[in-house]
C-alpha cells in the first residue's frame, strides 16, 4: 500500500526533483537589480547593485559615499571644542555617545581626566543613546521584514529618551552636551528619578516587543541562517559590536579598555554564537536590557561634585568669574580666541559605539586645530563583509541582513 | 562582577620584538600618552603584519584601521622637518586574546612630481582592508599594489585630486557631469 499524501517524492507517476524527468532545462538569464541610493530599505544613501538568479543573490556590489561631507577635513579648520556637534553627526541614532567619544579622545591626548560626576553623565547618556540605536534598528529592521507593530513600541521608547535628554540639555537629538572636559550642564532637579522611570518602563516594553519577536515562528523562519557572519568572516574584516558579538566574538571596549568608570557597574556582555539576522536582533535585546543595568546604577552611584574641570587651559571659568575678576575674564578670552591645545603627539582613542569600535585617530601638531582626525567607524567595517554573507541568499533576505547590521550612513561616509 | 581582562603585553615589549624581528628596518619609535607607533618602510609592511599576527606572544588577530596621514608643513618640529617622507599610513592593529593593541605606520614618500610611493596591499590578509585602502587611495593618493579594485569609494569618479591633502584647499569645488559609476565587484577581490 502507497502512501502517496505522505511521500513528495512520487507525484503522477513521475519522479520530481532533478534527473527523474525529462523536462528540457528553460534557458534563463541573470537580472541584475540597482537597490538605491535613495530606498526604504537602506536606512541611508546607500547603494547596491544585486545579480540575481532569479531570487537568489550571486554577486553583490556596493557602493558607499554618497554622504560623505569631507568631516575629516572639515575636523582640520575648526577648533577641538568646535568638533562637538560635528561628532555628533556621525552616528545620528546615537549622537551623545560620538560626542563624549571624541572629547575622550582629546582628554586622553591631553593627559586630563573628566571630574567623575561628568563622566558617569556621560556613561549614563550614553548608554541611553545605545538604546536608542538599538530601539532604532530594531524597530526599523521589523518593519522591513513586516513587522509594524513593534515599531511602534520601539519609536515610543525613543521618543521618551529623547524627552529626557531635552530636559537635560535642551536639545531633543543633536544636543552638544560634552566638552573637552567634562559635560556643559548638571542633570536638572528630579531628572535622574525620570530616567529611572523611564527606564522601568523600558524594562517592561522591551520584554514584551522580546516576546513579540524571539519565539515567533515568521520571524524566526525569515531569520535563523540567513546572513550568517562567521567568526572567521567578524575577524577578517574586523566586524565588533552587535553584529560581533552575535558572531560569538566576545569583545566589547567597555569591558576589554574600560573607560569613563565602566569598571564599577555590573553588567554582562552578552554574546551570541549563530552569526545570523535572528541573532544580530536578540543580542540588541540583550544589550538593551545590560545598558538599562548600566544607566540605574550609574545613578544609584553618581559622585556630587563639579561637572567640568576646573582648569583653564581646557575649560571656560564660570560666568560669574568671568564678570566679576580680570583673571576669569582673561581665561575666558584665552580660551575662546586661542582654543584648547592638546601637546604635539598622536593618540587612537577607542569607545564602545552602538554598533562597534568606534575609534579616533588624532594627530595634534599643538596648535588649537587638529592636524588629522582619521574616525574608525564601525559601520565601515561591518558593512564591508556584506557581498560576502549575502551571497547564494534570498534578495528579501539580503534587505534583512542590511537592517540587521544596522548601517548608519553618517558615520559609514563621514 | 566579571573581571577586567589583563591588558596584555607592555607595549614596549611589543616594539621590542617587532625590532628583534626588523632590526633597522623599523626606521622610528615613537609612543606618547601610552601608545607606541613603529614607523617602517612600505617593502616591509607585509613582512611586519603577518609577524605580528601569527606570533604566538603577540597574536595581533584584528586590523581595526588604516588611515592615511598627510605630514606636509607640521608644525616647525626639527625633527618633523627632517622626515624625509610626506604620507603616513597608519595601521591599527588589536590583538583580541592578548588585549593590546600597537601601531604600525609605513613611511611614504612622494617622487619629484608628487605622487606617493605605492605601499603593498594587505586585503588578502584582512578583507576590511579592501575598502580602507581604497579610502586611504580615494582622500590621500597614495596607491596599494595588489589592490584588486582601487577605485574611489567616497568621491565621485569624476573627482579631481585628493581632498585630504594638506595642499587640497578645503573650499574647492568641482563639477560633475553625471551620476557615479558602479561595477559589481567579482568574487575575485574578496579575501
Amino acid at each position: 500500500m502507497s502512501h502517496d499524501l505522505t511521500k513528495p517524492s512520487a507525484v503522477n507517476g513521475h519522479t520530481r526533483g532533478h534527473g527523474g524527468t525529462d523536462v528540457p532545462p528553460i534557458a534563463t538569464e541573470l537580472l541584475t537589480l540597482n537597490i538605491g541610493p535613495s530606498h526604504p530599505a537602506t536606512h541611508g544613501t546607500l547603494r547596491l547593485q544585486v545579480q540575481l538568479d532569479g531570487e537568489t543573490i550571486v554577486n553583490t556590489g556596493c557602493e558607499i559615499g554618497y554622504l560623505h561631507r569631507g568631516y575629516e577635513k572639515q575636523c582640520e579648520t575648526v577648533y577641538y571644542n568646535q568638533i562637538v556637534p560635528y561628532a555628533e553627526r556621525l552616528n545620528y541614532c546615537s549622537p551623545v555617545h560620538n560626542s563624549s567619544a571624541w572629547c575622550y579622545a582629546v582628554e586622553q591626548l591631553m593627559g586630563v581626566e573628566a571630574p567623575p560626576r561628568a563622566q558617569a553623565l556621560r556613561v549614563i547618556t550614553s548608554e541611553m543613546a545605545r538604546i536608542i540605536d538599538h530601539c532604532v534598528c530594531i524597530g526599523t529592521n521589523l518593519v522591513d521584514i513586516g513587522g509594524l507593530t513593534n515599531f511602534w513600541y520601539m519609536y515610543n521608547y525613543r521618543e521618551k529618551m529623547y524627552d529626557l535628554y531635552e530636559e537635560l540639555t535642551g536639545a531633543r537629538m543633536m544636543v552638544n552636551y560634552p566638552r573637552v572636559g567634562g559635560v556643559c550642564l548638571d542633570a536638572p532637579d528630579g531628572w535622574f528619578d525620570s530616567v529611572l522611570r523611564v527606564m522601568e518602563e523600558l524594562e517592561e516594553a522591551v520584554g514584551e516587543v522580546h516576546t513579540l519577536v524571539a519565539r515567533n515562528r515568521i520571524f524566526m523562519d525569515r531569520t535563523i541562517g540567513t546572513g550568517v557572519i562567521t567568526p572567521e568572516i567578524a575577524r577578517s574584516h574586523g566586524v565588533t559590536g552587535p553584529c560581533g558579538r552575535a558572531s560569538g566574538v566576545n569583545y566589547d571596549v567597555r569591558r576589554a579598555h574600560p573607560y569613563w568608570g565602566y569598571e564599577k557597574y555590573d553588567f554582562e556582555v552578552p554574546v551570541l554564537h549563530g552569526g545570523d539576522n535572528y541573532d544580530r536582533t536578540i543580542v540588541r535585546f540583550l544589550e538593551m536590557e545590560q545598558s538599562r543595568r548600566i544607566v540605574e546604577q550609574a545613578i544609584k552611584m553618581i559622585p556630587d561634585g563639579p561637572v567640568l574641570l576646573d582648569n583653564p587651559l581646557v575649560t571656560l571659568p564660570p560666568k560669574d568669574k568671568v564678570y566679576n575678576t580680570m583673571e576669569g575674564l582673561i581665561n575666558h578670552f584665552k580660551l575662546v580666541m586661542h582654543g584648547v591645545r592638546p601637546p604635539k603627539g598622536e593618540i587612537y582613542s577607542v569607545t564602545e559605539g552602538g554598533n562597534g569600535e568606534l575609534g579616533f585617530y588624532l594627530i595634534s601638531d599643538g596648535g588649537p586645530i587638529p592636524w588629522r582626525v582619521r574616525i574608525r567607524p564601525p559601520c565601515f567595517a561591518n558593512y564591508s563583509c556584506f557581498p560576502k554573507i549575502v551571497q547564494g541568499q534570498m534578495i528579501a533576505d539580503a534587505v534583512a541582513s542590511l537592517g540587521t547590521i544596522n548601517i548608519i550612513a553618517g558615520e559609514l561616509d563621514r | 562582577m566579571p573581571p577586567v581582562p589583563s591588558q596584555g603585553l607592555p607595549q614596549q615589549e611589543i616594539v621590542a620584538r617587532l625590532q628583534e624581528k626588523l632590526g633597522a628596518r623599523a626606521l622610528k619609535v615613537t609612543t606618547c600618552a601610552g601608545q607606541s607607533a613603529v614607523t617602517i618602510r612600505p617593502a616591509d609592511l607585509r613582512e611586519a603584519l603577518i609577524f605580528l599576527r601569527d606570533d604566538s606572544a603577540l597574536q595581533f588577530s584584528w586590523l581595526m584601521d588604516v588611515g592615511g596621514v598627510d605630514w606636509m608643513g607640521y608644525g616647525g618640529d626639527e625633527e618633523q622637518d627632517a622626515q624625509e617622507w610626506r604620507f603616513e599610513v597608519a595601521y591599527q592593529l588589536y590583538s583580541m586574546e592578548k588585549n593590546h593593541r600597537i601601531r604600525i605606520k609605513v613611511a611614504v614618500g612622494v617622487d619629484g612630481s608628487g605622487n606617493a610611493e605605492s605601499v603593498p596591499s594587505v586585503w588578502d590578509l584582512w578583507g576590511v582592508a579592501n575598502w580602507m585602502e581604497r579610502e586611504v587611495w580615494d582622500l590621500f593618493g597614495i596607491s596599494f599594489d595588489g589592490h584588486p579594485n582601487l577605485r574611489r569609494i567616497m568621491c565621485h569618479d569624476e573627482f579631481v585630486g585628493h581632498a585630504l591633502r594638506k595642499d587640497y584647499p578645503i573650499n574647492r569645488r568641482q563639477k560633475l557631469s553625471r551620476p557615479s559609476e558602479m561595477l559589481l565587484c567579482g568574487r575575485h577581490e574578496w579575501a
